[in-house]
């Protein structure tokens, strides 16, 4: 029989008490030497380089904590050495090399060295292995080590693999570890050689982290980092609002103007490699060019972000936002509801006689989601475009762009933190892609050679005139590129990401 | 009697744990969401999502799925998890526990609660007390648990921020458990520090879950004590000379207890169903949450080994109220 005495009851009590009213459950992390960071999505899994989690953006500034890239970047996308200090091709482009750092230790004090690079690329290479971008690994092989040098044949030149090893599922692994404890042994203790080491993990609560004292890049500011799972934005704007938190991201935005101004804390809201854009799918009235133009004139880019979004986004004309490479600013879509009515009327369409078809959209998956489609239906029915709202899940949207049937007009947000062409307009519009709504040939033959050209000069050059050729024939209508609001503690100093990735690097005591 | 009770229940409960079965494995395949879609990347060919399909075992003909699936689950193997990439298992069993301690002790709250202000109510019957109980009590009634939550958060994290609003426990006193059961053990152990760190975390989602259920409660047991304060036995007891609470508590609620603890039980599983949202909202790390992650994800094992485990706790709960039911009333008993 257990009992608990009286004076057990009273520490019990006290402790409550004390649990509560301690001041130093809500102290700064500028006071102290812990950040905690109310994030928005929870961490299924350690693995960042197979399943759904490593290709899951936001997930990345975790897996940038613990893990390093083989190639790092900064916040404004430009790339940076990372476990890589060199990396190119010869001059045929018919092999590549990648200079290995030197000097670096896993989490466990073992040496990192060339043979986990080639192992953790030939890993993710498998294309029965769970690697979502198999494709981009396996086309280097033949790999040879000569010291910290690493040479390989190209099997299929992609002029993006270098970009791709800064991006999803571009993290390098224990080779030895990881083949000793196994893909459920590495799941419950995950080393890597990044900035901050796994101290403890409760899916769907926390994630503490503590200091890399050996980290490559110098010690981190903070010892312990805290990473909070608190998908529910009230939650997430209850953990700043109360101090229980340091920072936090992705609140909603009549909430971070609240709070951007309200004492002890701070805001930053910058664009960032995310945007949003409404898919055109061919066949039925999509097939008319002026249905599709006139659809893009219509909308009053300007007023949704204004009105919807408290003037955080920018307008967009094609899939390259400013900070992309093949961002072309003389490529203008306007705001011309005459011109939108004009086009309209010339295929025999009019207010009185409009154009009818369904346009998909998630709701709350992204910030005024369907809010925006309301508000773009709205300015459609203005010059004869009688457009029906269908919701749905975003999984029900990947399986219907899988396979092609997805509406004639479906809003998605689409992610590109290398800010390559071929990860926005390439995958968004190429027919071979199967994230891809237009399939047409003559969009094809454009895009089709821009795969393998290996004059960067020239690529570039190509994706723009093929983001001019697609505004032209209105193949799809981007939106806006999104901002994302951060709050945190007035003495903190946080640097946004450009990638959005919010990692504890970019956090210092101010 | 009661043995024969238990078995007729168990094996009826096989059976409706087989339809559930079947019931989810086929809803999952034919509701839209392929869960290898929400994976591939935009480059990827048909060769490389037929890759991923027999990667994750989805390309096999659905009966030889889901004979793989429920041949495994005779043995107690649910799969592999996709995105956890863990047994499921062992994943529902590492999350359970912050579940069941959660939803007892909602129950627990809710019980004395709701007991306590029906046997109040009933005590203070005809007087404005009784009046005001009601009118508290319908309020209660109308608020769904999630509304509480948002509620409590609003008071007890934001305007008052003295309670913590997320987690299970402050991370730097999750060491040290043996079991995943961290309050009970806590306290068994004798870490009441700890405990009260518990219990402070687990105080809004407790009293959102415990609030709508403990309105309940009052409605049903202070309804059934005014009938039971009628009858003759209660008369006779009176005219004894018994006092009022006495009369309450020993002859009035006796036989009036049992329609309440059949609607508790029933509305017990639909506290737990509660547990996903406000598991969610508070950031705790249960099988409720755990559940919103694997639909979103469309985490096919996950989802089929959460729903019979739902499944399985609905049953239990309700063998464990006809039992209780049956031996508190003999008549049940005997029938």
């Amino acid at each position: 029989m257990f009992n608990i005495t009286r004076r057990q009851a009273f520490a019990a009590s006290g402790g409550l008490l004390t649990t509560l009213l301690a001041p130093q459950r809500f102290a700064s992390a500028a006071a102290g030497n812990t950040l905690n960071i109310a994030y928005n999505v929870n961490l299924p899994s350690f693995d960042p380089d197979v399943g759904p989690s490593s290709v899951n953006p936001t997930i990345q500034a975790i897996y940038r904590s613990v893990f390093d890239q083989y190639i790092g970047q900064k916040p404004n996308l430009a790339f940076e050495s990372g476990l890589l200090t060199g990396w190119g091709w010869n001059d045929d482009k018919s092999k590549v090399w990648m200079d290995v750092r030197q000097n670096v230790v896993w989490h466990d004090g073992s040496p990192f060295t060339p043979e986990d690079v080639v192992w953790t690329i030939q890993r993710e290479g498998k294309a029965d292995g769970g690697n979502p971008v198999a494709f981009i690994w396996a086309g280097i092989d033949n790999f040879k080590i000569d010291g910290h040098r690493i040479t390989a044949d190209v099997k299929q030149y992609d002029p993006v693999i270098f970009k791709w090893m800064a991006f999803l599922t571009g993290y390098v692994l224990p080779k030895a570890y990881y083949e000793k404890v196994g893909p459920q042994g590495f799941e419950k203790k995950p080393i890597g050689t990044g900035p901050y080491m796994v101290d403890a993990y409760e899916g769907n609560a926390y994630l503490r982290l503590k200091a890399n004292p050996k980290y490559w890049g110098g010690k981190p500011p903070f010892e312990t980092v805290v990473f909070k799972f608190v998908p529910d934005a009230t939650s997430r704007v209850a953990e700043i609002e109360s101090g229980s938190s340091d920072v936090t991201l992705e609140v909603p935005y009549e909430e971070y103007d609240r709070l951007r101004v309200k004492a002890g804390l701070k805001g930053e809201c910058k664009p960032i490699s995310d945007i949003a854009q409404i898919f055109i799918t061919n066949g039925g009235v999509m097939d008319d060019k002026n249905v599709r133009l006139a659809m893009c004139h219509a909308v009053d880019k300007q007023t949704i972000i204004k009105r919807l979004l408290r003037g955080y986004g920018v307008a967009i004309d094609t899939l390259e936002a400013p900070e992309y490479a093949a961002y072309d600013p003389s490529i203008k879509v306007p705001y011309d509801p005459a011109l939108a009515a004009k086009l309209l009327a010339a295929s025999g369409y009019s207010k009185e006689k409009p154009v009818k078809f369904t346009i998909q959209t998630t709701r709350g998956f992204k910030p005024k989601d369907y809010e925006m489609i309301q508000a773009v239906v709205g300015m459609w029915r203005n010059v004869g475009i009688d457009a029906n709202i269908e919701i749905y899940e975003i999984a029900k949207h990947f399986e219907l762009r899988m396979t092609h049937k997805l509406a004639p007009a479906a809003f998605y947000n689409w992610g590109n933190a290398i800010g390559d062409p071929t990860c926005s307009t390439g995958f968004a519009m190429f027919s071979k892609s199967p994230h891809s709504a237009w399939h047409s040939d003559d969009l094809d033959a454009k895009i089709g050679p821009l795969w393998g050209e290996k004059d960067e000069k020239k690529r570039i050059q190509g994706w723009k005139d093929a983001d001019r050729y697609i505004a032209e024939q209105g193949y799809i209508l981007p939106l806006l590129q999104y901002a994302q609001p951060i709050l945190y503690k007035s003495d903190l100093k946080v640097t946004a990401n450009v990638s959005g990735a919010l990692q504890p690097t970019l956090v210092s005591k101010s | 009697m009661l043995i024969a009770i238990v078995v007729n229940r168990m094996v009826m409960a096989l059976l409706t744990l087989a339809g559930v079965a079947v019931v989810v494995f086929v809803l999952l395949r034919v509701v839209p969401g392929d869960p290898v879609a929400m994976m591939i990347s935009p480059g990827a060919g048909p060769a490389d999502i037929a890759a991923l399909k027999a990667h994750y075992g989805l390309d096999a003909p659905l009966l030889t799925q889901f004979w793989i699936w429920i041949r495994g689950v005779v043995t107690g193997d649910f799969g592999t998890s996709i995105t956890l990439h863990l047994y499921v298992t062992e994943v529902l069993a590492s999350r359970l526990q912050a579940t069941l301690e959660l939803a007892i002790l909602a129950l627990l709250v809710a019980v004395v609660f709701g007991g306590g202000i029906a046997i109040a109510g009933t005590l203070m019957r005809r007087t404005a007390g009784e009046t005001a109980i009601d009118g508290l009590n319908s309020i209660m009634l109308a608020v769904p648990d999630f509304i509480w939550a948002l509620a409590l958060v609003l008071i007890f994290a934001v305007a008052l921020p003295v309670l913590p609003l997320t987690g299970r426990i402050d991370p730097d006193l999750a060491q040290g458990f043996a079991t995943k059961f961290y309050l009970a053990e806590s306290i068994v152990t004798g870490r009441f520090a700890v405990a009260a760190n518990i219990l402070s975390h687990m105080t809004m989602p407790t009293l959102a879950l415990a609030l709508p259920l403990a309105a309940m409660i009052v409605r049903l047991l202070k309804q059934s004590l005014k009938e039971a304060m009628v009858q003759d036995y209660v008369l006779l007891a009176r005219i004894k000379g018994f006092r009022e609470l006495r009369l309450v508590l020993q002859e009035a609620l006796r036989n009036a207890i049992g329609p309440t603890i059949a609607l508790t039980g029933v509305q017990f599983t639909f506290l737990i169903g509660g547990t996903v949202i406000v598991e969610r909202i508070f950031a705790y790390p249960g099988i409720g949450n755990l559940a919103i992650d694997a639909v979103i994800n469309r985490d096919f094992p996950l989802i089929q080994g959460l729903v019979l485990l739902f499944g399985l706790i609905f049953i239990l709960i309700n063998i464990g109220v006809d039992l209780t039911v049956a031996t508190l009333n003999p008549r049940l008993r005997h029938a």
